[in-house]
């Protein structure tokens, strides 16, 4: 099957569908991939990079849809374009059906089949084609070098010649994928971040990026669906925004990232609180697309108000073009790779599959929307409370240990008294000794540093050799008699030991060497 | 041989026994630092060459000289040839076959001793037992208080011909299954603890027999079915041991050969052979304490076999199927190279695949780039202890950089990249947070807790436990799979084409 990558038709998307390693990726799978010239340009990819891959060039838009089985796209095509798509061809592409009524029906009529990678349902094992995760990423990442750039001070703090430097103090409400990578892009430039998220969940992440978690004296969980917020109560949100209000005005960013799936995002950050933060700071809402959580964000724009830039930038992951490429097209080839199992350069759609079932919104022509709710499945993993210590229940008191220790060494003791009575004098002479050098080998032997157990095996194995001088003492006649015979191999291969055990001890201890 | 004063003639082969025995000590002593550990084996090998040259020109030998010597030789030409050809990846099988020389030896003295002490000892005191039958009842109890040393003397055969007759046996077993001539997966044998009590009791039956008896020829027979016995517990024993408990098994042997020569010692009123067995087997057992520890388990449950077949709790899968993420050798290079520190951990993939030199190759160029590259080794990955070690000394990776499970596991979180070269068990993250897992308790090396790791493996098939491994299904996890050799060689050829 071929796989046609078009450039994008809105001016303002730099990204494309497919880099030159997910072309090599593709072909490994057995398909052949044509790619609109050009299209890769934005994310400097040149179109030489993209034979080199394995990938053929071809002219016009036209052509690649007319001819390719599969198309990879970014944004929603326009429903011309659609109208272009070969009969019976697959779309994959951010679709968004559900503002996007008409796209459905044009690819009812093509008798397409169409996966909206928006619509990728967020169990784990999806995680790998997951664009919303992959972009979000990105976008929280730019959302802090956006803020950067139109703040008037370090973001780490120094202490200079010329006086000291206080760092920037961030917060950032909302601990999602973006919220996540907006801390971890702050507190990679130095600042002191803090981050709010109505989920208790996500506390931990928070802490474990280096950031403080902000709670309120009020207990709800706000895990929604998917991994997603929920609407909170009224006395909750009264808690949340005065909590805000205070940090508004201790802040110098304010990165905000609450939505709630179908519904206008939260207006969390009230004209009032802008009003109250210090001249000069920045608010970078990244939920403008959806409204925005600041009352005076207005989409698609930087905006001054009241001395504080408020940054509404919708195209934020379009703003790191190559790397926003790569990690998409890389979405794109894992889910190509769950749909050609046989690495055939077929695709497949498994209908039984939770991810196809999730996201393939058409299907030769038939439309599968609403799409079914795939929901990840709860974890049911104990909790480390639950734990109980065994050892520690079974142990015994100090006073039981010290008695069970008295009465084994009188008993001990009694045994080694009887036996010395009754045993031959040359036997106890050899047990003295015998227990003694058991005594000096666990001492001698516990110095012993693990990278050298195999040396310490081999030498121990050599000197137990030492059999040999018990083997020579058998060796009583002048010729081989039978007991004679049984010394000779004794002593033979008890050598072996010795000189083998010895040697190879040599060599192995000639290639240790330090730097 | 030089006239000597008739003291120091008969003091000079004790003397020179107890100067070998200091020599033992400091060899092992030595073994503590890298930097000893030549001189330590040095100090063996003098101690061993004073110890065969006291007992041959101190007038112990009674027979001839040109057997003894041409013994030697033989023994010692094969050794060397041995000890030059052997890979270092044939280690295990070298130093079991070399346990179960002790193991023989030891049977073959205790025999000899029998048959030869018997033309001095026993045989008088039979004829004697013969006359006494003319006298009565009541002279029998004289002859028999004499007799206690005999009987003493009989017990040290028998106990020092049986540890030798298991260590041997044993030892020939575990040879052929490190060397790849025997299955590796436990064999159970239905009723095997029953087996092995059964024979131990039997065994039992003939030392009572082989102590009553006063004639060599008789006596024989018991002692030679116990030790074709012993052989069958010993091949018992370690059948029922699976691969991966090798290391454990080995250090078991170790011990026993060590026993061995100090139950020799004792039937031959040898000092520096009860001696040197003290110190081998301790060390033995100290090895396989250490192993045991390092699998979080008893050291009974491993002999007594069987691992990994009767656990009581196969994984229960919760929720949604696992995935793993699937990346290629070049974009583990790339990766390697945007890093800053890498942490390698090899297993026995490595040693199977003999990954050891490219491996040493790669990090060679990730430390030229000043990226830190150390290794991490679990105590009992590979076959014997220190066998990671040893692979990796082989390949020229300097000692300073390869270091232990306490030494390393804090460092994790501080590692951007870690490779696992098949390795398993000893990174499974169950064997820390789920109680029901049959590894719980083991430590382990928590690669997890690094920035990603990349798992080189064949498939994904567990572990010799069986149990199924979570870190596969970590989010920071990726799996390269294929050949070890393979994976590695990809990883480092993209390294040298980057290099350029």
């Amino acid at each position: 099957m071929i796989v046609g990558v078009v450039a994008e038709s809105s001016e303002q998307e730099s990204r494309v569908a497919a880099t030159p390693a997910s072309v090599s990726r593709l072909r490994k799978l057995g398909y052949e991939v044509q790619i609109q010239s050009g299209c890769g340009l934005r994310s400097h990819f040149s179109d030489g990079a993209y034979q080199a891959s394995g990938a053929r060039i071809v002219d016009t838009a036209q052509a690649v849809w007319a001819t390719s089985d599969i198309i990879f796209k970014v944004n929603a095509p326009s429903t011309f374009e659609i109208n272009q798509l070969k009969t019976g061809a697959t779309l994959i592409c951010l679709l968004w059906p559900a503002r996007n009524g008409d796209l459905l029906d044009a690819l009812k009529s093509r008798g397409a089949s169409a996966i909206a990678m928006d619509s990728i349902p967020r169990i784990s094992r999806a995680q790998k084609m997951d664009v919303l995760s992959s972009m979000a990423n990105i976008a929280g990442y730019r959302a802090i070098l956006e803020a950067a750039n139109n703040f008037g001070g370090f973001f780490t703090g120094q202490i200079t010649a010329a006086g000291k430097v206080p760092p920037a103090k961030v917060l950032v409400i909302g601990a999602g994928v973006a919220g996540l990578a907006a801390v971890g892009a702050a507190r990679a430039l130095g600042a002191i971040v803090r981050a709010f998220d109505t989920r208790p969940a996500v506390k931990e992440q928070i802490k474990s990026m280096g950031a403080e978690f902000l709670e309120l004296d009020f207990h709800e969980d706000g895990e929604g669906a998917g991994g997603y917020g929920k609407e909170m109560t009224k006395a909750f949100i009264d808690a949340e925004m005065a909590l805000f209000a205070a940090q508004a005005r201790e802040v110098d960013i304010i990165v905000t990232t609450a939505l709630i799936p179908n519904k206008p995002a939260p207006k969390l950050i009230t004209a009032e609180m802008v009003r109250a933060m210090k001249p000069g700071s920045v608010i970078v809402d990244m939920a403008a697309e959806q409204g925005g959580n600041c009352e005076l964000t207005e989409p698609s724009k930087l905006v001054e108000k009241h001395g504080v830039k408020i940054i509404g930038y919708t195209d934020l992951p379009g703003r790191l073009p190559t790397q926003a490429s790569t990690l998409y097209s890389n979405n794109l080839v894992n889910l190509l790779t769950d749909l050609t199992p046989k690495k055939d350069g077929e695709i497949q759609f498994n209908l039984q599959d939770d991810i196809v079932r999730g996201s393939l919104v058409a299907h030769q022509g038939e439309i599968f929307w609403p799409l079914p709710k795939i929901q990840p499945a709860v974890s049911a993993a104990p909790k480390s409370d639950d734990k109980i210590d065994f050892r520690e229940a079974r142990r015994p008191s100090v006073i039981t240990r010290w008695l069970v220790g008295f009465v084994g060494l009188a008993a001990v003791m009694g045994i080694v008294v009887l036996f010395g009575l009754y045993a031959p004098p040359q036997l106890v002479s050899n047990l003295t000794v015998f227990v003694l050098a058991c005594f000096v080998g666990w001492q001698v032997v516990w110095n012993v540093t693990p990278a050298l157990h195999t040396p310490l095996m081999s030498v121990t194995n050599a000197i137990s050799g030492i059999i040999v001088i018990g083997a020579m003492m058998q060796i009583r006649e002048p010729w081989f008699g039978p007991a004679t015979l049984l010394a000779f191999i004794a002593v033979l291969i008890a050598t072996i030991n010795v000189v083998g055990g010895f040697l190879v001890t040599q060599r192995m201890l000639s290639m240790f060497r330090k730097e | 041989m030089p006239e000597l004063p008739n003291q120091l003639a008969n003091q000079l082969p004790n003397i020179a026994f107890l100067i070998a025995a200091v020599c033992f000590v400091f060899s092992l002593g030595g073994l503590s630092r890298h930097e000893t550990a030549r001189r330590g084996n040095l100090l063996g090998m003098l101690g061993i060459t004073i110890a065969i040259a006291a007992t041959a020109f101190s007038g112990l030998i009674t027979g001839s000289y040109v057997l003894m010597i041409l013994a030697l030789v033989i023994g010692a030409v094969i050794g060397t040839f041995l000890a030059m050809r052997v890979q270092m990846t044939a280690m295990p099988q070298l130093v079991a076959i070399l346990h179960s020389f002790v193991g023989m030896a030891a049977v073959l003295v205790g025999i000899c001793n029998y048959a030869a002490d018997a033309g001095h000892l026993i045989q008088p005191l039979s004829t004697l037992d013969e006359l006494t039958k003319g006298l009565g009842e009541g002279a029998t109890t004289i002859v028999s208080a004499a007799n206690s040393l005999d009987i003493v003397h009989k017990i040290e055969i028998f106990l020092g011909v049986f540890i030798g007759g298991v260590t041997f046996a044993g030892s020939i077993v575990a040879w052929g299954k490190l060397d790849g001539r025997f299955t590796s997966k436990p064999v159970l044998l239905k009723a095997r603890h029953w087996i092995n009590i059964a024979i131990l009791l039997a065994c039992g039956i003939f030392g009572f027999w082989f102590v009553s008896v006063s004639t060599v020829l008789i006596g024989m027979i018991p002692l030679v079915l116990m030790t074709l016995l012993s052989f069958a517990l010993g091949i018992h024993l370690v059948v029922a041991i699976g691969g991966a408990d090798m290391p454990v098994v080995v250090s078991m042997l170790n011990s026993y050969s060590g026993w061995a020569a100090a139950a020799t010692g004792f039937l031959l009123d040898n000092h520096l052979l009860i001696v040197t067995g003290a110190l081998v087997g301790s060390s033995g057992a100290i090895l396989s304490y250490i192993m045991c520890s390092a699998m979080n388990r008893s050291f009974l449950s491993v002999i007594l076999g069987g691992f990994g077949v009767e656990s009581g709790s196969q994984v229960v899968t919760t929720g949604e199927p696992k995935t793993h993420t699937e990346i290629f050798a070049d974009e583990v290079g790339q990766r390697l190279l945007d890093s800053q520190s890498v942490i390698i951990i090899p297993g026995y993939g490595m040693a199977v695949a003999q990954a050891q030199h490219p491996i040493r190759e790669i990090s060679d160029i990730l430390r030229k780039r000043s990226i830190q590259t150390r290794f991490a080794i679990h105590p009992v990955a590979g076959r014997l202890p220190g066998h990671m070690n040893v692979l990796l000394a082989e390949a020229n990776v300097p000692y300073d950089i390869v270091l232990e499970l306490d030494e390393i596991n804090e460092d994790f979180p501080h590692t951007d990249i870690v490779l696992v070269i098949g390795a398993n068990d000893i990174v499974n993250p169950a064997a820390l947070d789920d109680p029901s897992s049959p590894i719980y308790g083991m430590p382990v090396l928590e690669c997890w807790k690094s920035g990603e790791v990349v798992v080189l493996k064949r498939s994904m098939a567990t572990g010799y436990s069986g149990v199924d491994n979570p870190l596969f299904y970590k989010e920071n996890t990726r799996m390269l799979f294929g050949d070890a050799k393979a994976s590695v060689d990809g990883i480092l050829s993209f390294l040298k084409q980057a290099a350029r």
